[in-house]
C-alpha cells in the first residue's frame, strides 16, 4: 500500500541513533516484513531442526494424523525453555521468588503459569471446601464466607498489573546487573482478575466508623499479615477467585486472594483468610522490617503503596544479540499504579534525543501498556532507553535522579529508566547511562 | 412491556447501588470464641498479646535448638538473615537493618516469631517460648537485660532504638 513517497517520509529519523517516525510501524508492507525477518536474529529463539527442509512441499504434519485432544492444553514442547527463573533460600526452598520471563512474551497478558511468584514459606495446599474468609474486628457482625458463598456474589473483572515492591531491586546495585530483562524486572505480571468487590462484603459485616485499616492475613505457613488502609479496600479492591478466566493457580492464592489495584504486591495477600478491621495498623514485620525503604538520612519511608510509573524495553534487551544492522522493532512494557500510561518515549542515543513510541490499545488504568517504536540500527554502538509518563503527569525518573533522592539502600520501589547498550557486534548489555 | 419500561427495569436490576442496598447476606455469623481463636493480631500498644512470658536466659536454649541452624549462632546470620547488629548507624552505607537497629516495635518480634518461625515448623512455639526467644533476641541487640521478663505488659514498653525512624508516605 505504501507508495515510495510515503515510505521515504516514514523513514525520516524521529530522533538520534536511528529511531524512526512512529508511522514506520503503520506502513506494514515495508516495516513489518523486515521486523519479522529480523526476529530470529535474537539469541534464544527455538532452534530449527537441522534435518528438515523448510521448503519440503509435503512436511509430515500434512500427511500424518495429529495428536488427539488434550483436556488441558500446554505450550508447545519447542517453548519449554520459556520458564520462570527461580531464586530461593538454600534452607527453605519455599522462600524466595520466581521471575516472569518478560523477554519471551508479547502483548500485555502474562500467562498464568508464568506470573511471577513471591512466597515467604511455600505454596499451601488448601481444600477449597474447608477454606473460609473471616471478616471481624470493628464490624457490627463478624462473618465467614465460604468459596461457595462468594461464587454467588456479583463479580467484576479487571485487567491489572501486579508488581512486587522489591521488583528491579538490582537497579540499586553499584554495578549494572547482567541478566535477561525478566530476571531483573520480572517481579511484575499482568492478568485479568475476577472476583467479588470487597466493599460488598464489608458492608454486609457492617464496618464501624472508627475502622481505618484492615489487617489482612493469608493461610500460608506463617500466616503472612499486612495492614491495608480501609479507604483503598472500599475503593477498588477485589476478593479474586479467577485469574485469566480460570480459578486462581495455587501459587497465586487459590482459592482466593486480595487484589489491591496499582499497589505493591505484598498487599495483594494470597490464600486470603482473615480481614481484621481496626483503627490502627498492626505494624507487622512486612510493613516495618521489610517493605520500608531506608533513606540516606537514616529514616525509612513506610506505607509506600503506589507502584509509580515505570517502563522497560523488553526487546532488544540485555543478554540478547542483534545479528545484523537494519530494522528492529523496539518494544516494551509500561505501567503506572496511579492510572493510565499517557506516553512512552524512547531514545537510541542514551537520552540525548527522544521520540514517542506507539502505545498499543488497549491502554487501561493500572495495567500493562505495550509500546513499540521503529529503529534502524546502523551497526554503531547505541544506548536504548524508554521513559514513561502517566496520566497524572508523573515522569519516570533517570537512575541518577532516583539515587540522588533515595540513596541506594531502599531496596524497594526502584522505577528508574533502564538503559540497554548495543555494542557494535550486536550484543546487548545493561548499563547505567 | 414497552422498550422504555424494559430499559428501566433492567436499570433497577443492574444498578450497583441495588447490591449495596440489598446485600446478599451469604456471610455466616461467627461465634465470639471462634473469632477469638482465629484472632492472633498483635498491636504495638500490646493489644492482642497473650498471657505468658519468658526471659532472655530461657530464650537462649530455644534459639540454639530451633533458630541458630538458619540464623547462625547469636543471630549473626547464615542462610537466613542476621537478627543482631546496632554498631553501624543507619546513615552509613554499610549499615545492617536488624531488630536492634531498625525494627520500630518489639511487639512485632513476638508476633512474627510466633506466626512464622521457625520456618521449618511455623506456629510450633508455645506462647512462653515465643516470649523467651523474643527476649533473647532483644537482649542480643542490647535492648533489654538478660533477666527481664517479656510479657503482655512489658513488651509494648520496650523502647526500640529506631522507634521514630519511619515516615508514612501513602497512608497516615
Ligand atoms: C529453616 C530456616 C529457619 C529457621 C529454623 C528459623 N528461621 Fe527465621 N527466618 C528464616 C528466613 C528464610 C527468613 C526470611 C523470611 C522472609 O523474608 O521471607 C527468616 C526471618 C526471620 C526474622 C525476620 C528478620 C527480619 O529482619 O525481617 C526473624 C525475627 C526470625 N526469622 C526469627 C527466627 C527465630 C526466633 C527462629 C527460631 C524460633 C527462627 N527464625 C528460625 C529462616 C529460618
Amino acid at each position: 500500500m505504501a507508495g515510495s513517497r510515503d515510505s521515504d517520509d516514514v523513514l525520516q529519523p524521529a530522533a538520534g541513533g536511528g529511531l524512526l517516525h512512529r508511522r514506520a510501524l503503520l506502513s506494514q508492507g515495508l516495516i513489518l516484513a523486515t521486523a519479522t525477518a529480523a526476529a530470529p536474529a535474537f539469541a534464544g529463539e527455538p532452534a530449527v531442526s537441522q534435518s528438515a527442509d523448510p521448503l519440503d512441499p509435503h512436511p509430515a504434519s500434512l500427511t500424518t494424523p495429529g495428536a488427539p485432544f488434550s483436556p488441558y492444553g500446554q505450550p508447545s514442547q519447542h517453548e519449554r525453555r520459556i520458564m520462570r527463573a527461580v531464586g530461593s533460600n538454600a534452607d527453605v526452598p519455599g522462600n524466595g521468588v520466581s521471575w516472569t520471563p518478560l523477554e519471551a512474551l508479547e502483548g500485555i497478558i502474562t500467562p498464568s503459569g508464568l506470573h511471577f511468584e513471591r512466597h515467604h514459606n511455600g505454596v499451601p495446599a488448601i481444600d477449597p471446601r474447608q477454606h473460609r474468609l473471616m471478616i471481624h474486628g470493628l464490624v457490627r457482625q463478624p462473618l465467614t464466607f465460604s468459596l461457595e458463598a462468594l461464587q454467588r456474589y456479583p463479580m467484576q473483572s479487571r485487567l491489572l498489573f501486579l508488581e512486587c515492591g522489591g521488583n528491579s531491586n538490582a537497579g540499586w546495585h553499584a554495578e549494572p546487573i547482567q541478566r535477561p530483562v525478566g530476571s531483573f524486572h520480572g517481579l511484575v505480571s499482568c492478568s485479568e482478575w475476577s472476583g467479588v468487590p470487597l466493599a460488598m462484603l464489608l458492608d454486609e459485616a457492617g464496618v464501624d466508623p472508627q475502622a481505618q485499616w484492615a489487617v489482612v492475613e493469608g493461610a500460608d505457613a506463617g500466616a503472612l499479615n499486612v495492614s491495608v488502609p480501609l479507604a483503598k479496600l472500599r475503593e477498588d479492591c477485589l476478593v479474586a477467585l479467577y485469574q485469566n478466566g480460570e480459578r486462581l493457580r495455587p501459587e497465586q492464592g487459590y482459592p482466593m486472594r486480595l487484589i489491591v489495584p496499582g499497589w505493591e504486591g505484598i498487599l495483594n495477600v494470597k490464600w486470603l483468610r482473615r480481614l481484621h478491621l481496626t483503627a490502627e495498623p498492626a505494624m507487622s514485620r512486612d510493613e516495618t522490617a521489610k517493605y520500608t525503604e531506608l533513606q540516606p538520612d537514616g529514616t525509612a519511608r513506610q506505607f509506600t503503596y503506589v507502584m509509580e510509573a515505570k517502563s522497560v524495553i523488553t526487546s532488544p534487551s540485555a543478554m540478547q544479540r542483534l545479528k545484523d544492522k537494519g530494522f528492529y522493532e523496539i518494544k516494551g512494557l509500561a505501567w503506572s499504579g496511579r492510572g493510565r500510561v499517557a506516553r512512552v518515549e524512547v531514545s537510541a542515543d542514551g537520552g540525548k534525543s527522544w521520540t514517542d513510541a506507539q502505545l498499543q490499545d488497549p491502554v487501561l488504568p493500572r495495567c500493562f501498556t505495550r509500546f513499540r517504536a521503529a529503529w534502524n540500527w546502523s551497526g554503531e554502538p547505541a544506548i536504548l532507553k524508554s521513559r514513561a509518563t502517566d496520566e497524572t503527569g508523573y515522569v519516570q525518573p533517570e537512575r541518577e535522579t532516583l539515587v540522588a533522592e533515595r540513596g541506594r539502600r531502599g531496596y524497594f520501589h526502584y522505577n528508574a529508566i533502564v538503559a540497554w547498550a548495543v555494542a557494535d557486534d550486536g550484543t546487548v548489555s545493561h548499563v547505567y547511562a | 412491556m414497552s422498550m422504555r419500561r424494559l430499559v428501566l427495569a433492567l436499570a433497577v436490576v443492574l444498578a450497583p447501588s441495588a447490591y449495596a442496598a440489598d446485600p446478599l447476606r451469604l456471610g455466616k455469623p461467627v461465634p465470639a470464641d471462634v473469632v477469638a481463636a482465629w484472632d492472633t493480631t498483635v498491636f504495638p500498644d500490646g493489644r492482642g498479646l497473650p498471657q505468658g512470658g519468658g526471659t532472655a536466659e530461657q530464650g537462649r536454649a530455644i534459639y540454639d535448638a530451633k533458630c541458630s541452624n538458619c540464623h547462625g549462632p547469636e543471630g549473626r546470620g547464615e542462610t537466613a538473615e542476621e537478627l543482631v547488629g546496632r554498631e553501624i548507624p543507619l546513615t552509613d552505607p554499610d549499615t545492617a537493618q536488624t531488630i536492634g537497629s531498625f525494627w520500630p516495635y518489639a511487639t512485632t518480634l513476638f508476633d512474627y516469631t510466633r506466626r512464622a518461625m521457625p520456618m521449618d515448623k511455623p506456629g510450633s512455639l508455645s506462647v512462653d517460648e515465643a516470649y523467651a526467644v523474643a527476649a533473647y533476641l532483644l537482649q542480643l541487640n542490647g535492648v533489654v537485660a538478660p533477666g527481664d521478663v517479656m510479657n503482655a505488659q512489658s513488651l509494648p514498653k520496650v523502647q526500640m532504638p529506631n522507634r521514630d525512624g519511619f515516615k508514612r508516605i501513602d497512608a497516615k
